[in-house]
């Protein structure tokens, strides 16, 4: 039995990012168009700046961030290395590296997929298309993932490809909550009043965890809940706890299945991020600071996947401070 | 004839699908009844069809001439083209025969050479050629294979005849497409195909695989083969795809793999392991830093160390270049009589090499007959063909033939056959050529069919897909 090349593992982690990637950065743009329709609107979009920590090169080449500026570099720009055009470029090129290994369905599908993307022009992406674009390339991500589901073989490079699925997951999640807390900084009065509540049931509808979230809380909607869902809750499929608790799962697979014994660092960290999940209190969170919080569990992730490149992906160790996740 | 085929004229050619002029032959009865049953709309339509498929798997060619354009649909025309049972016979012969030629005479330049002092051939056309490899004299290969993928280009005369045009014994690409035109056809003309006895394809998969195997050192249990590739950039990636795909290997290049005490391993999430058989699309001056380019960093330090020790086996073999080069070609009908006692099965398009003095002044007074092509080059660049050509363009092949006559050979230009071809909304003759793909290990198999090449621009002569060629399925009758 061949074993799976460091270079296809490593090629198939970051196809699962990067299609996760674009379909969140769908999500983000969404909820975000949903938010700006209120007063406040005009505040909204430089979150996504901030959130992206993009603010240096976004405004070398822009001189504010309108919906129409940020829209546009988020999407279609392709020097900026995450906007949805970059990464299902990335994606794209990563699934032709890896055409021995996945299915011509899978591969056709993000082929016809990034071309039509590629079609797409400033005047296809105004306000008032935003949605029903974002909608699509939601659909074209998860067609993308339930073709992967039905035909990826389950060797080794499945579980890579699981592995950077759910930290991206991981990841993205903890960046939705950012920007709504970014959000509220300047407002704290609101908090709890109308205004907020819907804003906060935006969220969970753009992570499609309002029903989920409606069946563990039936009545009411504080922001403490939905943050604590969207963190905390074990059964959400794009929740912190739930992903997190993913890769665990599967890079312990990979070290019993497969022998892959060097996992040990990854293991190490994550184990961290789960105690500290499983001991946290989402009240608690809010008063000592939610930001610092998603901040540090980021730190984790990419800690974890520099653990995954120098465990599996044939990477030299990485010098203190130095880190060697791809953006 | 009614259907796609009312207004067709094959002029004076000999025609793939109708014969010689108002001769139909009987082995094409079936398809053509059943092409004129279709009307040009509906094989529009479904042209279109292959078309958008054939873009959506994203079968590419990248074009070096065309900067901009890397990925690129290679045309594929959906009228097939038919070849007879004897037909077939004879040419899986001929092949046969010009493979064996081949191996023995690269088996003999790196050893014994006698067929270099009998006078055979030039010594210094083999030994002074870029494509010869001292660092290969006496390595020992397996069942004296050299070229275990070849492809042998053939055409076919106003009569019909078939001739070798040119040996393609380095990596002959374009045998993905034979079996990728085959899917084709069957899933858009189903109705074509239908109780039509063709000879499968899609056995070329597992027969690479074996021919991979027989040629590997021994090892315990079975060899690890791999497809070492240059990359996503290179032309022919989507082959090297789909060839690492039909034997279920992986697809490696360069830095996935490393020499360690003279053994070749590839670099995997579970640390190195032994590969034992390479199929390798890299051309020889890439393979070794070491050995050949040192500023190559596609190809392996150390590779050409492991394979000399007889740890690895390469297909094809290093330094087979020299067999397939335009020079060499014009001895090779020579070489399966000196070699084999045989008289070619397919004979040589009549050549001119340059070289010698008599030939230069033959082709320098009837420029505008002949076709002149640089021996190095492959893929149809810097071929000059005579009939077709401007006065400033046979004035600059004049000169370049004067200031370096060696590096050219002249050969009459061919009427070659046609074919009924899809061309802009019309059924017109265009001209075709076809490539045989052999495989050798300890004996030699061959694809029925092979490539067909189609020249898409009226009248062209040039087939070759960085020239506006395209493709057709080729069917051998069983």
């Amino acid at each position: 039995m061949a074993r799976l090349l460091a270079r296809f593992a490593e090629e198939t982690f970051w196809l699962a990012r990067n299609l996760e990637r674009a379909e969140n950065l769908a999500r983000i743009l969404d909820v975000n168009e949903t938010f700006s329709r209120d007063a406040r609107g005009s505040q909204n979009w430089p979150s996504i700046v901030h959130l992206h920590a993009d603010t240096e090169r976004f405004f070398k080449k822009h001189q504010a961030a309108t919906a129409n500026t940020v829209i546009h570099y988020y999407t279609l720009d392709p020097d900026n290395p995450s906007s949805i055009i970059s990464c299902l470029s990335a994606a794209r090129a990563g699934a032709r590296t890896l055409r021995p290994l996945i299915s011509t369905e899978l591969w056709t599908q993000i082929n016809v997929f990034h071309a039509w993307f590629k079609t797409l022009t400033p005047s296809d992406i105004g306000r008032s298309d935003l949605s029903r674009l974002c909608a699509r390339i939601k659909e074209g991500c998860q067609t993308h993932t339930g073709i992967l589901e039905g035909t990826l073989y389950r060797d080794e490079s499945w579980h890579f490809y699981e592995l950077g699925k759910y930290i991206e997951r991981a990841d993205q999640t903890t960046r939705l909550l950012d920007i709504k807390y970014h959000m509220l900084l300047p407002s704290v009065a609101d908090v709890g009043s109308p205004l907020d509540v819907s804003q906060w049931n935006a969220l969970l509808r753009s992570a499609a965890g309002y029903h989920a979230f409606r069946r563990v809380h039936p009545r009411g909607m504080s922001p403490g809940g939905v943050a604590g869902f969207l963190i905390f809750n074990p059964s959400f499929p794009r929740s912190v706890m739930l992903s997190v608790t993913t890769v665990e799962e599967i890079l312990g697979r990979l070290r019993q299945r497969y022998g892959l014994r060097s996992g040990y660092t990854a293991l190490e960290v994550l184990d961290g991020i789960r105690g500290t999940l499983a001991s946290g209190d989402i009240h608690d969170l809010l008063r000592s600071g939610l930001h610092e919080f998603l901040d540090w569990i980021q730190v984790q992730l990419i800690k974890v996947t520099d653990a995954l490149g120098e465990a599996y992906f044939g990477h030299p160790p990485a010098t203190e401070g130095q880190s060697q996740e791809q953006q | 004839m009614t259907g796609v085929l009312e207004h067709y004229d094959q002029a004076a050619f000999f025609c793939e699908m109708l014969g010689r002029s108002g001769n139909p032959p009987d082995y094409t009865g079936a398809i053509r009844e059943r092409l004129a049953s279709l009307d040009l709309a509906a094989l529009q339509r479904r042209s279109e069809d292959a078309e958008r498929e054939l873009y959506n798997l994203g079968i590419t060619f990248t074009v070096y001439s065309e900067k901009d354009a890397i990925d690129r649909i290679l045309p594929f025309d959906v009228i097939p083209r038919v070849l007879s049972r004897d037909d077939w016979a004879t040419l899986e012969a001929g092949v046969i025969q010009r493979v064996a030629t081949l191996n023995l005479f690269l088996a003999d330049i790196y050893g014994a050479q006698k067929s270099l002092k009998d006078g055979i051939v030039p010594a210094d056309l083999v030994l002074g050629n870029a494509n010869y490899r001292p660092e290969m004299i006496d390595v020992p290969i397996a069942h004296g294979a050299y070229t275990n993928i070849c492809g042998i280009d053939v055409v076919r005369d106003d009569q019909g005849k078939f001739m070798v045009l040119e040996d393609n014994a380095r990596t002959p690409s374009g045998v993905s497409y034979v079996l990728e035109n085959r899917n084709m056809m069957l899933r858009a003309f189903p109705d074509l195909t239908s109780d039509i006895s063709i000879r499968p394809v899609d056995d070329y998969g597992p027969r690479l695989h074996s021919t991979m195997v027989e040629i590997a050192p021994p090892c315990d249990g079975d060899p690890q083969v791999v497809l070492l590739s240059p990359g996503t950039y290179n032309s022919a990636y989507f082959e090297h795809i789909f060839l690492a795909r039909e034997m279920g290997v992986p697809l490696v290049e360069g830095r996935d793999l490393v020499v360690e005490n003279d053994r070749v391993y590839m670099k995997t999430t579970g640390g190195l392991q032994r590969v034992h058989s390479i199929y390798r699309r890299l051309n020889d001056d890439f393979l070794d830093p070491e050995v050949f380019r040192p500023d190559s960093t596609l190809g392996v330090p150390g590779l050409m160390r492991a394979y000399r020790a007889g740890h690895v086996a390469l297909a094809n073999a290093i330094g087979t270049g020299v067999a397939d080069d335009k020079a060499v070609y014009a001895y090779m009908p020579r070489l399966v009589k000196y070699f084999l006692g045989e008289e070619p099965i397919l004979p040589n398009v009549e050549t001119y090499i340059c070289r010698e003095p008599e030939a230069l002044a033959y082709t320098l007074a009837h420029l505008e007959e002949l076709v002149v092509k640089p021996v190095g080059e492959a893929g149809g660049y810097g071929i000059t063909v005579g009939p077709k050509a401007t006065k400033e363009e046979l004035e600059r092949c004049r000169a370049l033939l004067i200031e370096d006559p060696a590096n050219y050979i002249s050969q009459p230009t061919i009427q070659l056959s046609v074919c009924p071809t899809l061309v802009e909304g019309a059924v017109e003759a265009r001209h075709v050529d076809l490539r045989p793909f052999a495989l050798t290990g300890k004996s030699t198999w061959v694809l029925p069919g092979g490539l067909t090449r189609v020249a898409l621009r009226r009248g062209s002569l040039v087939v070759n897909s960085s020239q506006g060629g395209g493709s057709k399925d080729t069917w051998v009758l069983g």
